[in-house]
Protein backbone atom coordinates (compact mmCIF):
# COMPACT_ATOMS: atom_id res chain seq x y z
CA UNK A 1 0.00 0.00 0.00
CA UNK A 2 1.22 3.48 -0.74
CA UNK A 3 1.24 6.32 1.71
CA UNK A 4 -1.15 9.14 1.01
CA UNK A 5 -2.66 12.28 2.47
CA UNK A 6 -6.38 12.72 3.05
CA UNK A 7 -7.39 16.32 2.41
CA UNK A 8 -10.96 16.01 1.16
CA UNK A 9 -13.59 13.27 1.09
CA UNK A 10 -13.59 13.77 -2.68
CA UNK A 11 -10.07 12.28 -2.75
CA UNK A 12 -11.66 8.89 -2.07
CA UNK A 13 -13.29 6.65 -4.65
CA UNK A 14 -16.36 4.56 -3.84
CA UNK A 15 -14.12 1.49 -3.50
CA UNK A 16 -11.77 3.27 -1.11
CA UNK A 17 -14.71 4.42 1.03
CA UNK A 18 -16.05 0.87 1.25
CA UNK A 19 -12.60 -0.47 2.08
CA UNK A 20 -12.24 2.09 4.89
CA UNK A 21 -15.66 1.16 6.28
CA UNK A 22 -14.65 -2.52 6.36
CA UNK A 23 -11.42 -1.59 8.15
CA UNK A 24 -13.36 0.56 10.64
CA UNK A 25 -15.59 -2.43 11.34
CA UNK A 26 -12.54 -4.56 12.01
CA UNK A 27 -11.12 -1.93 14.37
CA UNK A 28 -14.39 -1.78 16.22
CA UNK A 29 -14.11 -5.52 16.90
CA UNK A 30 -10.57 -5.03 18.12
CA UNK A 31 -9.45 -1.42 18.56
CA UNK A 32 -6.23 -2.30 20.41
CA UNK A 33 -3.50 -3.37 17.96
CA UNK A 34 0.09 -2.33 18.04
CA UNK A 35 0.41 -1.63 14.32
CA UNK A 36 1.88 1.86 14.95
CA UNK A 37 4.68 0.56 17.19
CA UNK A 38 7.74 2.73 16.64
CA UNK A 39 5.79 5.43 14.79
CA UNK A 40 5.54 9.04 15.90
CA UNK A 41 2.50 11.05 14.83
CA UNK A 42 2.00 14.80 15.10
CA UNK A 43 -1.34 16.34 15.99
CA UNK A 44 -1.04 20.00 14.99
CA UNK A 45 -4.14 21.85 16.13
CA UNK A 46 -3.82 25.48 15.06
CA UNK A 47 -7.40 25.86 16.23
CA UNK A 48 -8.66 24.13 19.36
CA UNK A 49 -11.01 21.19 18.80
CA UNK A 50 -11.03 18.97 21.85
CA UNK A 51 -13.47 16.43 20.48
CA UNK A 52 -11.59 15.77 17.23
CA UNK A 53 -8.15 15.84 18.85
CA UNK A 54 -9.07 13.39 21.61
CA UNK A 55 -10.59 11.04 19.05
CA UNK A 56 -7.44 11.09 16.90
CA UNK A 57 -5.09 10.78 19.86
CA UNK A 58 -7.09 7.86 21.25
CA UNK A 59 -6.93 6.21 17.84
CA UNK A 60 -3.11 6.56 17.75
CA UNK A 61 -2.68 5.43 21.37
CA UNK A 62 -4.80 2.33 20.89
CA UNK A 63 -2.66 1.44 17.87
CA UNK A 64 0.54 1.77 19.90
CA UNK A 65 1.87 4.96 18.27
CA UNK A 66 3.41 7.96 20.04
CA UNK A 67 2.14 11.53 19.73
CA UNK A 68 3.76 14.96 19.61
CA UNK A 69 2.00 18.23 18.86
CA UNK A 70 0.02 21.15 20.20
CA UNK A 71 -3.65 21.78 20.84
CA UNK A 72 -3.77 25.52 20.32
CA UNK A 73 -1.87 27.85 17.96
CA UNK A 74 -1.14 30.16 20.91
CA UNK A 75 1.30 27.55 22.25
CA UNK A 76 3.01 26.98 18.88
CA UNK A 77 5.55 29.05 17.02
CA UNK A 78 2.86 30.25 14.61
CA UNK A 79 2.04 32.77 17.36
CA UNK A 80 5.55 34.16 16.74
CA UNK A 81 4.69 34.58 13.07
CA UNK A 82 6.13 31.36 11.70
CA UNK A 83 4.53 30.37 8.41
CA UNK A 84 2.57 27.14 8.06
CA UNK A 85 5.14 25.91 5.57
CA UNK A 86 8.00 26.36 8.02
CA UNK A 87 6.08 24.62 10.80
CA UNK A 88 5.34 21.67 8.51
CA UNK A 89 8.92 21.52 7.20
CA UNK A 90 10.19 21.35 10.79
CA UNK A 91 7.64 18.81 12.05
CA UNK A 92 7.94 16.46 9.07
CA UNK A 93 11.56 15.89 10.07
CA UNK A 94 10.37 14.21 13.24
CA UNK A 95 7.21 12.27 12.45
CA UNK A 96 5.67 9.64 10.20
CA UNK A 97 2.29 11.33 9.84
CA UNK A 98 0.78 14.77 10.44
CA UNK A 99 -2.81 15.22 11.61
CA UNK A 100 -3.69 18.87 11.26
CA UNK A 101 -6.55 21.18 12.17
CA UNK A 102 -6.34 24.76 10.88
CA UNK A 103 -8.63 27.78 10.89
CA UNK A 104 -7.73 28.74 7.30
CA UNK A 105 -9.42 27.16 4.29
CA UNK A 106 -7.10 25.16 2.05
CA UNK A 107 -4.44 24.85 4.77
CA UNK A 108 -4.51 21.03 4.62
CA UNK A 109 -4.07 20.97 0.84
CA UNK A 110 -1.09 23.31 1.10
CA UNK A 111 0.43 21.36 3.99
CA UNK A 112 0.11 18.12 2.00
CA UNK A 113 1.97 19.76 -0.90
CA UNK A 114 4.94 20.90 1.19
CA UNK A 115 5.11 17.95 3.60
CA UNK A 116 7.34 14.93 3.03
CA UNK A 117 5.01 12.77 5.17
CA UNK A 118 1.26 12.21 4.68
CA UNK A 119 -1.16 14.78 6.09
CA UNK A 120 -4.65 14.01 7.39
CA UNK A 121 -7.00 16.96 7.38
CA UNK A 122 -8.76 17.25 10.73
CA UNK A 123 -10.73 20.28 9.52
CA UNK A 124 -9.62 23.39 7.62
CA UNK A 125 -11.91 26.32 8.38
CA UNK A 126 -15.27 26.03 6.65
CA UNK A 127 -13.71 23.90 3.91
CA UNK A 128 -13.29 20.16 4.54
CA UNK A 129 -13.40 17.69 7.43
CA UNK A 130 -13.12 14.28 5.76
CA UNK A 131 -12.75 12.17 8.92
CA UNK A 132 -16.07 13.57 10.20
CA UNK A 133 -17.64 12.46 6.92
CA UNK A 134 -16.08 8.99 7.25
CA UNK A 135 -17.51 8.56 10.74
CA UNK A 136 -20.91 9.73 9.47
CA UNK A 137 -20.71 7.17 6.67
CA UNK A 138 -19.62 4.45 9.08
CA UNK A 139 -22.53 5.30 11.40
CA UNK A 140 -24.99 5.09 8.52
CA UNK A 141 -23.45 1.85 7.25
CA UNK A 142 -23.48 0.29 10.71
CA UNK A 143 -27.05 1.21 11.57
CA UNK A 144 -28.59 0.50 8.17
CA UNK A 145 -26.41 -2.42 7.10
CA UNK A 146 -25.79 -0.68 3.77
CA UNK A 147 -25.15 2.73 2.24
CA UNK A 148 -27.22 1.99 -0.87
CA UNK A 149 -30.69 3.39 -1.66
CA UNK A 150 -31.23 5.29 1.60
CA UNK A 151 -33.46 8.25 2.34
CA UNK A 152 -31.21 10.84 3.99
CA UNK A 153 -33.02 13.81 5.53
CA UNK A 154 -30.82 16.77 6.47
CA UNK A 155 -32.19 19.38 8.86
CA UNK A 156 -31.15 22.85 9.97
CA UNK A 157 -28.26 24.89 8.62
CA UNK A 158 -27.70 23.43 5.18
CA UNK A 159 -26.05 26.56 3.82
CA UNK A 160 -22.91 26.81 5.96
CA UNK A 161 -22.76 23.30 7.39
CA UNK A 162 -19.67 21.71 5.86
CA UNK A 163 -20.59 18.31 7.32
CA UNK A 164 -23.80 18.13 5.28
CA UNK A 165 -22.04 19.22 2.09
CA UNK A 166 -19.32 16.59 2.44
CA UNK A 167 -21.83 13.91 3.42
CA UNK A 168 -23.94 14.76 0.39
CA UNK A 169 -20.95 14.38 -1.92
CA UNK A 170 -19.77 11.14 -0.30
CA UNK A 171 -23.26 9.60 -0.36
CA UNK A 172 -23.59 10.40 -4.06
CA UNK A 173 -21.83 7.09 -4.83
CA UNK A 174 -24.66 5.13 -3.21
CA UNK A 175 -27.90 6.11 -4.95
CA UNK A 176 -29.49 8.11 -2.11
CA UNK A 177 -32.64 10.22 -1.98
CA UNK A 178 -32.16 13.50 -0.13
CA UNK A 179 -34.63 15.64 1.76
CA UNK A 180 -33.38 19.09 2.73
CA UNK A 181 -35.25 20.76 5.60
CA UNK A 182 -34.13 24.35 6.20
CA UNK A 183 -35.32 27.94 6.57
CA UNK A 184 -34.99 30.11 3.46
CA UNK A 185 -31.85 31.81 4.77
CA UNK A 186 -30.06 28.50 5.32
CA UNK A 187 -31.13 26.49 2.27
CA UNK A 188 -28.83 24.01 0.56
CA UNK A 189 -26.63 26.10 -1.81
CA UNK A 190 -27.32 25.98 -5.52
CA UNK A 191 -23.98 24.30 -6.33
CA UNK A 192 -24.89 21.22 -4.27
CA UNK A 193 -28.36 20.98 -5.80
CA UNK A 194 -26.72 21.20 -9.20
CA UNK A 195 -24.32 18.46 -8.11
CA UNK A 196 -27.35 16.25 -7.27
CA UNK A 197 -28.94 16.98 -10.64
CA UNK A 198 -25.73 16.19 -12.52
CA UNK A 199 -25.49 12.86 -10.68
CA UNK A 200 -29.19 12.01 -11.10
CA UNK A 201 -29.80 12.12 -7.35
CA UNK A 202 -33.38 12.99 -6.42
CA UNK A 203 -33.77 15.69 -3.75
CA UNK A 204 -36.73 17.46 -2.15
CA UNK A 205 -36.68 20.76 -0.29
CA UNK A 206 -38.90 21.51 2.69
CA UNK A 207 -39.34 24.55 4.87
CA UNK A 208 -41.45 22.68 7.42
CA UNK A 209 -39.90 20.11 9.71
CA UNK A 210 -42.99 17.91 9.68
CA UNK A 211 -43.65 14.36 10.81
CA UNK A 212 -44.48 13.54 7.22
CA UNK A 213 -40.87 14.25 6.30
CA UNK A 214 -39.50 12.43 9.36
CA UNK A 215 -41.64 9.33 8.77
CA UNK A 216 -40.07 8.51 5.42
CA UNK A 217 -36.46 8.97 6.51
CA UNK A 218 -33.84 6.28 7.14
CA UNK A 219 -31.36 8.82 8.48
CA UNK A 220 -32.24 12.13 10.13
CA UNK A 221 -29.10 14.25 10.05
CA UNK A 222 -29.60 17.19 12.43
CA UNK A 223 -27.42 20.33 12.46
CA UNK A 224 -27.26 23.44 14.57
CA UNK A 225 -29.03 26.61 13.43
CA UNK A 226 -26.61 29.30 14.56
CA UNK A 227 -27.79 32.78 15.40
CA UNK A 228 -24.73 34.45 13.88
CA UNK A 229 -25.60 33.04 10.45
CA UNK A 230 -28.68 35.26 10.15
CA UNK A 231 -28.60 38.72 8.64
CA UNK A 232 -32.17 39.24 9.79
CA UNK A 233 -32.51 38.53 13.53
CA UNK A 234 -36.31 38.68 13.27
CA UNK A 235 -36.03 35.73 10.90
CA UNK A 236 -33.82 33.90 13.40
CA UNK A 237 -36.34 34.44 16.19
CA UNK A 238 -39.06 33.16 13.90
CA UNK A 239 -37.31 29.94 12.87
CA UNK A 240 -35.06 29.08 15.82
CA UNK A 241 -37.62 26.75 17.40
CA UNK A 242 -38.96 25.31 14.18
CA UNK A 243 -36.05 22.93 13.61
CA UNK A 244 -35.99 21.31 17.02
CA UNK A 245 -36.52 17.58 17.23
CA UNK A 246 -38.71 16.36 20.09
CA UNK A 247 -39.18 12.71 21.04
CA UNK A 248 -42.88 12.72 20.18
CA UNK A 249 -42.03 13.64 16.58
CA UNK A 250 -40.40 10.22 16.16
CA UNK A 251 -43.57 8.26 17.04
CA UNK A 252 -44.44 7.37 13.44
CA UNK A 253 -40.88 7.05 12.14
CA UNK A 254 -39.44 3.95 10.46
CA UNK A 255 -38.02 1.29 12.81
CA UNK A 256 -34.60 1.57 11.17
CA UNK A 257 -34.47 5.38 11.48
CA UNK A 258 -31.44 6.77 13.30
CA UNK A 259 -30.89 10.36 14.37
CA UNK A 260 -27.38 11.68 13.69
CA UNK A 261 -25.77 14.98 14.70
CA UNK A 262 -22.11 16.02 14.28
CA UNK A 263 -22.18 17.57 17.81
CA UNK A 264 -21.98 19.77 19.76
CA UNK A 265 -25.72 20.24 19.93
CA UNK A 266 -27.30 23.27 21.54
CA UNK A 267 -31.05 22.89 21.57
CA UNK A 268 -31.87 21.40 18.17
CA UNK A 269 -32.40 17.95 19.67
CA UNK A 270 -34.49 17.99 22.84
CA UNK A 271 -33.03 16.00 25.73
CA UNK A 272 -36.07 13.70 25.75
CA UNK A 273 -34.80 12.22 22.47
CA UNK A 274 -31.58 10.94 24.12
CA UNK A 275 -33.23 7.85 25.60
CA UNK A 276 -34.95 6.88 22.37
CA UNK A 277 -33.12 3.92 20.81
CA UNK A 278 -33.24 5.81 17.52
CA UNK A 279 -30.97 8.51 18.95
CA UNK A 280 -27.52 7.65 17.66
CA UNK A 281 -25.41 10.82 18.03
CA UNK A 282 -23.32 9.64 20.97
CA UNK A 283 -22.46 6.29 19.38
CA UNK A 284 -21.81 8.24 16.19
CA UNK A 285 -19.04 10.17 17.96
CA UNK A 286 -17.60 6.88 19.25
CA UNK A 287 -17.51 5.52 15.70
CA UNK A 288 -15.10 8.36 14.94
CA UNK A 289 -12.41 6.42 16.77
CA UNK A 290 -12.68 3.38 14.47
CA UNK A 291 -13.06 5.45 11.32
CA UNK A 292 -9.93 7.42 12.27
CA UNK A 293 -7.96 4.26 13.04
CA UNK A 294 -8.80 3.03 9.54
CA UNK A 295 -7.84 6.38 7.98
CA UNK A 296 -4.53 6.59 9.88
CA UNK A 297 -3.53 3.10 8.70
CA UNK A 298 -4.47 3.93 5.12
CA UNK A 299 -2.44 7.15 5.23
CA UNK A 300 0.60 5.24 6.48
CA UNK A 301 0.13 2.38 4.02
CA UNK A 302 -0.35 -0.11 6.85
CA UNK A 303 -2.51 -3.06 5.92
CA UNK A 304 -4.22 -4.79 8.80
CA UNK A 305 -4.70 -8.58 8.66
CA UNK B 1 -4.04 56.25 -43.42
CA UNK B 2 -4.18 54.61 -39.99
CA UNK B 3 -3.48 51.21 -41.50
CA UNK B 4 -0.48 52.49 -43.41
CA UNK B 5 0.94 54.08 -40.27
CA UNK B 6 0.43 50.92 -38.24
CA UNK B 7 2.13 48.77 -40.83
CA UNK B 8 5.01 51.17 -40.92
CA UNK B 9 5.25 51.13 -37.14
CA UNK B 10 5.26 47.32 -36.94
CA UNK B 11 7.74 47.04 -39.74
CA UNK B 12 9.97 49.48 -37.90
CA UNK B 13 10.63 46.81 -35.30
CA UNK B 14 13.63 44.82 -36.42
CA UNK B 15 13.36 42.09 -33.80
CA UNK B 16 10.85 41.75 -31.00
CA UNK B 17 7.25 41.18 -30.03
CA UNK B 18 4.08 43.06 -30.90
CA UNK B 19 1.03 42.52 -28.71
CA UNK B 20 -1.98 43.68 -30.66
CA UNK B 21 -5.70 43.96 -30.02
CA UNK B 22 -5.57 44.72 -26.33
CA UNK B 23 -8.81 46.38 -25.12
CA UNK B 24 -7.90 50.04 -24.46
CA UNK B 25 -9.04 50.00 -20.83
CA UNK B 26 -6.79 47.01 -20.11
CA UNK B 27 -3.64 48.28 -21.82
CA UNK B 28 -1.83 49.54 -18.75
CA UNK B 29 -2.87 46.49 -16.73
CA UNK B 30 -1.20 44.37 -19.40
CA UNK B 31 1.92 46.55 -19.14
CA UNK B 32 2.05 45.96 -15.43
CA UNK B 33 1.19 42.22 -15.61
CA UNK B 34 4.12 41.68 -17.94
CA UNK B 35 6.33 43.92 -15.76
CA UNK B 36 7.29 45.94 -18.81
CA UNK B 37 8.26 48.85 -16.57
CA UNK B 38 11.24 46.83 -15.37
CA UNK B 39 12.80 45.86 -18.70
CA UNK B 40 15.32 48.21 -20.30
CA UNK B 41 14.37 47.50 -23.96
CA UNK B 42 12.74 50.14 -26.11
CA UNK B 43 8.99 49.86 -25.89
CA UNK B 44 6.33 51.63 -27.93
CA UNK B 45 2.83 51.80 -26.52
CA UNK B 46 -0.17 52.97 -28.50
CA UNK B 47 -3.65 53.32 -27.08
CA UNK B 48 -7.19 54.19 -28.19
CA UNK B 49 -6.43 53.15 -31.74
CA UNK B 50 -9.49 52.19 -33.76
CA UNK B 51 -10.14 48.51 -34.27
CA UNK B 52 -12.92 46.96 -36.34
CA UNK B 53 -12.97 43.91 -34.10
CA UNK B 54 -12.90 45.34 -30.57
CA UNK B 55 -13.57 49.10 -30.96
CA UNK B 56 -10.76 50.93 -29.20
CA UNK B 57 -7.56 48.98 -28.85
CA UNK B 58 -4.09 49.23 -27.48
CA UNK B 59 -0.86 47.93 -28.95
CA UNK B 60 2.53 47.26 -27.38
CA UNK B 61 5.77 46.80 -29.27
CA UNK B 62 8.81 45.56 -27.41
CA UNK B 63 12.16 45.46 -29.17
CA UNK B 64 14.44 42.44 -28.74
CA UNK B 65 12.23 40.71 -26.23
CA UNK B 66 10.37 37.43 -26.60
CA UNK B 67 7.92 36.00 -24.12
CA UNK B 68 7.59 32.50 -22.78
CA UNK B 69 4.16 30.91 -23.24
CA UNK B 70 3.21 30.94 -19.57
CA UNK B 71 4.34 34.53 -19.31
CA UNK B 72 2.22 35.82 -22.15
CA UNK B 73 -0.81 33.62 -21.57
CA UNK B 74 -1.58 35.19 -18.25
CA UNK B 75 -2.83 38.31 -20.03
CA UNK B 76 -5.59 36.11 -21.53
CA UNK B 77 -7.58 36.86 -18.37
CA UNK B 78 -7.92 40.55 -19.24
CA UNK B 79 -7.22 40.64 -22.98
CA UNK B 80 -8.68 37.40 -24.37
CA UNK B 81 -8.60 38.56 -28.01
CA UNK B 82 -5.00 39.76 -28.00
CA UNK B 83 -2.70 38.52 -30.76
CA UNK B 84 1.04 38.10 -30.52
CA UNK B 85 3.32 38.89 -33.47
CA UNK B 86 6.90 37.69 -33.27
CA UNK B 87 9.20 39.79 -35.46
CA UNK B 88 12.56 38.75 -36.81
CA UNK B 89 14.39 40.88 -39.37
CA UNK B 90 11.38 43.16 -39.92
CA UNK B 91 9.25 40.09 -40.79
CA UNK B 92 6.36 38.63 -38.83
CA UNK B 93 7.64 35.09 -38.37
CA UNK B 94 4.91 33.96 -36.03
CA UNK B 95 1.42 35.23 -35.27
CA UNK B 96 -0.88 33.62 -32.73
CA UNK B 97 -3.79 34.16 -30.38
CA UNK B 98 -3.14 33.82 -26.71
CA UNK B 99 -4.91 31.01 -24.90
CA UNK B 100 -5.94 30.69 -21.30
CA UNK B 101 -4.37 27.63 -19.71
CA UNK B 102 -6.40 25.20 -17.57
CA UNK B 103 -4.26 26.02 -14.53
CA UNK B 104 -3.24 29.56 -13.57
CA UNK B 105 -0.29 29.85 -11.21
CA UNK B 106 0.60 33.02 -9.35
CA UNK B 107 -1.66 35.25 -11.44
CA UNK B 108 -4.89 35.68 -9.49
CA UNK B 109 -5.57 36.62 -5.89
CA UNK B 110 -8.22 34.53 -4.12
CA UNK B 111 -11.07 36.73 -2.92
CA UNK B 112 -11.62 34.60 0.16
CA UNK B 113 -9.80 36.37 3.02
CA UNK B 114 -9.77 33.09 4.99
CA UNK B 115 -8.02 31.21 2.18
CA UNK B 116 -4.55 29.92 3.09
CA UNK B 117 -3.19 31.53 -0.10
CA UNK B 118 -3.92 35.00 1.34
CA UNK B 119 -2.16 34.19 4.58
CA UNK B 120 1.03 32.39 3.54
CA UNK B 121 3.90 33.48 1.30
CA UNK B 122 2.87 31.03 -1.42
CA UNK B 123 1.87 30.89 -5.07
CA UNK B 124 -1.86 30.94 -5.79
CA UNK B 125 -3.25 28.19 -8.04
CA UNK B 126 -6.55 28.44 -9.88
CA UNK B 127 -8.26 25.97 -12.16
CA UNK B 128 -10.35 27.23 -15.06
CA UNK B 129 -13.64 25.45 -14.33
CA UNK B 130 -15.64 27.13 -17.10
CA UNK B 131 -14.60 29.16 -20.13
CA UNK B 132 -17.81 30.77 -21.40
CA UNK B 133 -18.52 32.68 -19.23
CA UNK B 134 -15.19 32.47 -17.45
CA UNK B 135 -15.10 30.89 -14.00
CA UNK B 136 -12.01 29.97 -12.01
CA UNK B 137 -11.77 27.93 -8.79
CA UNK B 138 -9.11 28.18 -6.10
CA UNK B 139 -7.14 24.96 -5.68
CA UNK B 140 -6.94 25.54 -1.93
CA UNK B 141 -10.25 26.84 -0.58
CA UNK B 142 -12.38 25.88 -3.63
CA UNK B 143 -13.89 29.36 -3.88
CA UNK B 144 -15.16 30.00 -7.42
CA UNK B 145 -14.86 33.42 -9.01
CA UNK B 146 -16.42 34.88 -12.15
CA UNK B 147 -14.59 37.18 -14.56
CA UNK B 148 -15.66 40.44 -12.86
CA UNK B 149 -14.52 39.14 -9.44
CA UNK B 150 -11.02 38.27 -10.57
CA UNK B 151 -8.24 40.34 -9.08
CA UNK B 152 -4.87 40.11 -10.78
CA UNK B 153 -1.82 39.90 -8.54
Amino acid sequence: MKKESLVSINDLSKEEIIELLEKAKSFEQNPNRRVLEGKVIATLFFEPSTRTRLSFETAVNRLGGRIIGFSDAATSSSSKGESLKDTIMMVNNYVDLIIMRHYLEGAAQYASEVSSVPVINAGDGANQHPTQTMLDLYSIYKTQGTLENLNITMVGDLKYGRTVHSLLQAMSHFNPTFHFVAPDELKMPQEYKLFCEQNNIPYYEHRDFSEEVINQADILYMTRVQRERFTDLMEYERVKNVYILHNSMLDGSKPNLRVLHPLPRVNEIAYDVDNNPKAYYFQQAKNGLYARQAIICKALGIDIE
Amino acid sequence: MTTAKKELAVAALENGTVIDRIPSEQLFKVVSMLSLDTIPNSITIGNNLSSKKIGAKGIIKIANHFFKDEEINKIALIAPDATINVIHNYEVVEKYHITLHDTLRGIIRCNNPKCISNNEPMETVFHVTRREPLEVTCRYCHRSMKAHEIEIL
